[in-house]
């Protein structure tokens, strides 16, 4: 049996009232005694988000490419007539996204005041979709509200700098279920579930059809006994009405969407199940990472969004392009955690055991950090630099001439588009652009590559990666 | 100019990394007092 | 820079003694230019430990030519010889000389 990739659809959301609950924000406003809400007030509008360049790439709009032909800054040059709707995506405001972490709330630890309140028209099926099957919520008022927030027990939520509502905490005591920390798992919960149904709802795949669900969201979700115990899958694939599906969740910090990629496709090639679903949620601790920079260059704040992807994987031949598993890289723990390291492991060796050299692949999708979030940050362009090692490598490996690096770059490789949203950039963003070109016989391979910190945890020094190649 | 040297390794993910810094150094002659890998993403 | 590493700097310099002690870096570009004016005249953004301090030390980048010059050959091209391609070796001089320059 072979796993072939049928679908993949790729969210945002677009949260400014969030921004201020992402670690880095939160942090400092905490170091600097400020109410978190003072520093990220007037962020971008819905209408900004829509039309920055990159999210309508990310959502399909928008070959990446062409990102190389618009004018720097890309938020000076917003795409005209942009719409929230993608070939493959979509972008989902605020209050819509609101109403999704209440329905994926189920023990009352989201409580909006309905009376200030009121969500617009959601305007997406997909995300109606996940309403429609929640009972009717309980309205709470607000000096109920609060009174939660007041004796610190909750988290207010602000639409346009209104307050609406609340998260609360569930254990007075239990770190794991602090009000931040569960707002955290639900925003990943709704943001994956909202990923989900709109894969669902692009293919015209019912729910009940999913077999299995793969999660490779990032939050620990779990108590104190169990920090990270995790099954965010399980909870995903409930709320997006995969009552047929099991699920897991796959980590290994931003590495662990080809995993979940690789192991969705080895459960099919063993039988196990005849499709499966790979799902990702978004993370709110990243939102205004590197907001300090922005703001002090006078630059938007645009991580102000949370992303989600969702890819379908099935049994059958005719789907889609075919998961080749025996082209899948691994880093192992005695190979060197440098990025020649881990070049070599994820993309020139799995390569060179199938007799096959880097440039034989017809684009690589790395990790796509969207490079005018990272460089104001002192960060580097994370997209380019790997695009340079896998040239570098074809120059080793007598393929390429050194002064050919720049056109294999630009050849194999693609300017970053996606949110620096951690495990969302890993290269599968690109997968619904690749589908879409091999539908029409204009790409042949994508070899995704994704690469994780895992020295960010303390229990190793090593960083880790994974790959896997797609092909016509 | 790095033998009996103490040196801090500041690397980068994307860039040269801690560790890989730290080897290098050392093998000129150096004693790596402190090394770290920063992570943007 | 990361406030902890900036905290762990700090707390190796006090104790080793700023004449003794040198950095050695790896990123390139912006990320290059913040760390060192931290690491020499203190922390830019006046949020860390090392804000309003000036531990002047001496800061390289491991690619820098006189670096790269004390790595052993063999060790240098299994372990950075690639990275050459990576990097814009040319930038992070001329980078490196300008705010040495500018002290």
């Amino acid at each position: 049996m072979t796993a072939y990739l049928r679908a993949a659809a790729n969210v945002l959301v677009h949260v400014p009232d969030l921004v201020r609950y992402g670690s880095k924000p939160w942090r400092e406003a905490a170091r600097n005694n400020q109410a978190p809400n003072e520093v990220f007030t007037d962020l971008r509008s819905f209408e900004d988000a829509v039309a920055y360049p990159p999210n309508q790439a990310f959502i399909g709009n928008l070959p990446p490419e062409n990102l190389g032909e618009i004018q720097a800054p890309w938020y000076e040059n917003p795409l005209a007539g942009a719409s929230p709707d993608g070939v493959f995506g979509e972008i989902l405001p605020q209050d819509s996204f609101y109403a999704l972490i209440e329905a994926a709330d189920q023990f009352g630890l989201i409580m909006l005041d309905r009376e200030r309140f009121v969500p617009g028209d959601v305007g997406s099926e997909s995300a109606a979709a996940l309403l429609d099957r929640e009972k009717p919520r309980k309205k709470y008022k607000q000096e109920e509200i609060s009174g939660h927030i007041e004796r610190g027990e909750a988290l207010p939520l602000f639409q346009g700098g209104d307050l609406i509502g609340c998260v609360r905490r569930d254990h007075e005591s239990d770190e794991s279920l602090d009000a931040r920390i569960l707002l955290e798992n639900l925003a990943a919960k709704a943001s994956g579930g909202y990923a989900l149904s709109r894969l669902l709802d692009q293919e015209g795949i019912a729910p009940e059809q999913v077999e299995y669900v793969i999660s490779c969201s990032e939050e620990a979700v779990g108590d104190r006994y169990n920090r990270g115990g995790g099954n965010l899958a399980k909870a995903i694939a409930e709320m997006a009405g995969c009552a047929n599906a099991a699920g897991v969740d796959v980590k290994s910090f931003c590495a662990a969407p080809i995993y979940a990629l690789v192991h969705a496709a080895a459960l099919i090639e063993a039988g196990v199940v005849g499709n499966a679903v790979v799902v990702g949620g978004g993370s709110m601790a990243k939102l205004g990472m590197k907001a300090y920079f922005h703001l002090e260059k006078e630059i938007p704040v645009l991580e102000d969004v949370l992303g989600g992807v969702a890819f379908f994987l099935t049994k059958n031949p005719e789907d889609g392009p075919r998961v080749n598993l025996e082209i899948a890289g691994r880093h192992t723990a005695g190979k060197p955690s440098t990025p020649q390291g881990l070049a070599e492991a994820l993309v020139r060796d799995p390569l060179a055991r199938a007799g096959r050299k880097i440039a034989s692949v017809d684009k690589y999708a790395v990790e796509l950090h969207n490079p005018e979030i990272m460089l104001p940050a002192g960060a580097g362009d994370v997209a380019a630099a790997n695009y340079r090692m896998l040239a570098a490598l074809a120059v080793m490996g007598g393929e390429i001439a050194r002064e050919e690096i720049p056109d294999f770059v630009e050849t194999h490789g693609m300017p970053g588009f996606a949110p620096t949203q951690g495990h969302i950039p890993a290269g599968v963003p690109f997968l619904g652009h690749a589908l879409e070109r091999m539908r029409v016989g204009r790409l042949g391979s994508t070899m995704v590559v994704a690469k994780g910190s895992l020295f960010l945890g303390r229990m190793s020094r090593q960083a880790d990666g994974a790959s896997v190649l797609i092909e016509a | 100019m790095f033998k009996g040297k103490k040196v801090i390794a500041l690397g980068e993910r994307d860039g040269v990394p801690g560790p890989l810094i730290a080897e290098c150094i050392e093998a000129a002659g150096a004693e790596v007092v402190f090394q770290k890998t920063e992570c943007f993403v | 820079m990361d406030l902890e590493n900036q905290a762990a700097i700090k707390s190796i310099a006090d104790e080793v003694g700023s004449e003794n002690l040198m950095v050695v870096l790896g990123m390139p570009g912006e990320g290059l230019r913040l760390a060192v004016e931290t690491l020499t005249t203190g922390d830019p953004s006046w949020a860390g430990p090392l804000a309003g301090v000036s531990l002047g030390l001496p800061v390289f980048h491991i690619l820098e030519e006189k670096v790269r010059a004390q790595v052993p050959e063999d060790v240098y091209a299994e372990k950075l010889l690639m990275m050459e391609m990576v990097l814009d070796l040319p930038q992070i001089e001329s980078d490196l000389a300008s705010m040495r320059a500018a002290g």
